[in-house]
């Protein structure tokens, strides 16, 4: 695919704008924990393909779960 | 009068019954400035994150409100001085949910089906960012180099 179309990139598409897309949760730890690397930072969103909006409320709510030691603040 | 939602945490050397008697002091004082605690939850014994005041467990409980801010300021102050409780937060939210929350339901349940595919879709350059987190560093120079199909299975790998 690369080698045909050097700098083509699939068309991505924010995974909480989608029709029947989960709502964003604090206490959903198993959701959010997709949205965290391993060290238990925060993945940029232009890898994760979340909207900007989505991505502050995401942020937001990992920051409470870590608050309640739901989530590492660092993992090491 | 505004909903609020508030979690507690209390020490892992404590019975149940004792959060469960916690639970109940903490809607009487909130029956008692006014407000109603519309819900509860007992979550259980939950390992946490990092270790709080040296414990590694905790027991979770939830609270939905609605109560005037007065009431929340009143639990709060009598969570600080108690000193089985380790951690607490209230927020606000603009509606209460009835059901019992993610915590409750039946783990596994659930149908990440659709969620799945998105993340496959957002992790076409994960597996750079795996490789700067040192997570599989061995991996991603090899998935960068191969063609893309198999990249996002890597990427998706170190996305979790």
């Amino acid at each position: 695919m690369r080698g045909r179309r050097p700098f083509f990139r699939r068309q991505k598409s924010c995974p909480f704008s989608a029709p029947n897309a989960p709502k964003i949760d604090y206490k959903d730890v198993k959701l959010l924990q997709r949205f965290v690397s391993e060290r238990g930072k925060i993945v940029p969103r232009r890898i994760t393909a979340v909207s900007s909006k989505k991505q502050r409320e995401l942020a937001r709510a990992i920051k409470r779960a870590r608050n309640l030691a739901l989530l590492p603040f660092v993992v090491d | 009068m505004p909903y609020y939602e508030s979690v507690f945490v209390a020490r892992p050397d404590i019975s149940a019954a004792q959060v469960e008697a916690l639970t109940e002091s903490m809607k009487e004082v909130v029956a008692g400035t006014g407000g109603s605690v519309t819900k509860t939850e007992y979550w259980g014994l939950k390992a946490l994150a990092y270790r709080i005041k040296k414990s590694r467990k905790g027991h979770y409980s939830l609270l939905n409100l609605d109560a005037p801010a007065e009431a929340v300021a009143e639990m709060e102050r009598n969570l600080r001085l108690n000193e089985d409780v380790i951690r607490y937060m209230t927020i606000r939210v603009e509606a209460p949910d009835e059901e019992p929350s993610i915590m409750m339901r039946n783990k596994g349940s659930r149908d990440d089906r659709p969620r799945r595919e998105h993340g496959r879709d957002g992790g076409r350059d994960g597996g750079r960012d795996g490789g700067r987190d040192g997570g599989n560093r061995a991996d991603a120079p090899s998935a960068s180099a191969d063609d893309s199909s198999n990249s996002t299975a890597e990427a998706d790998k170190g996305d979790n």
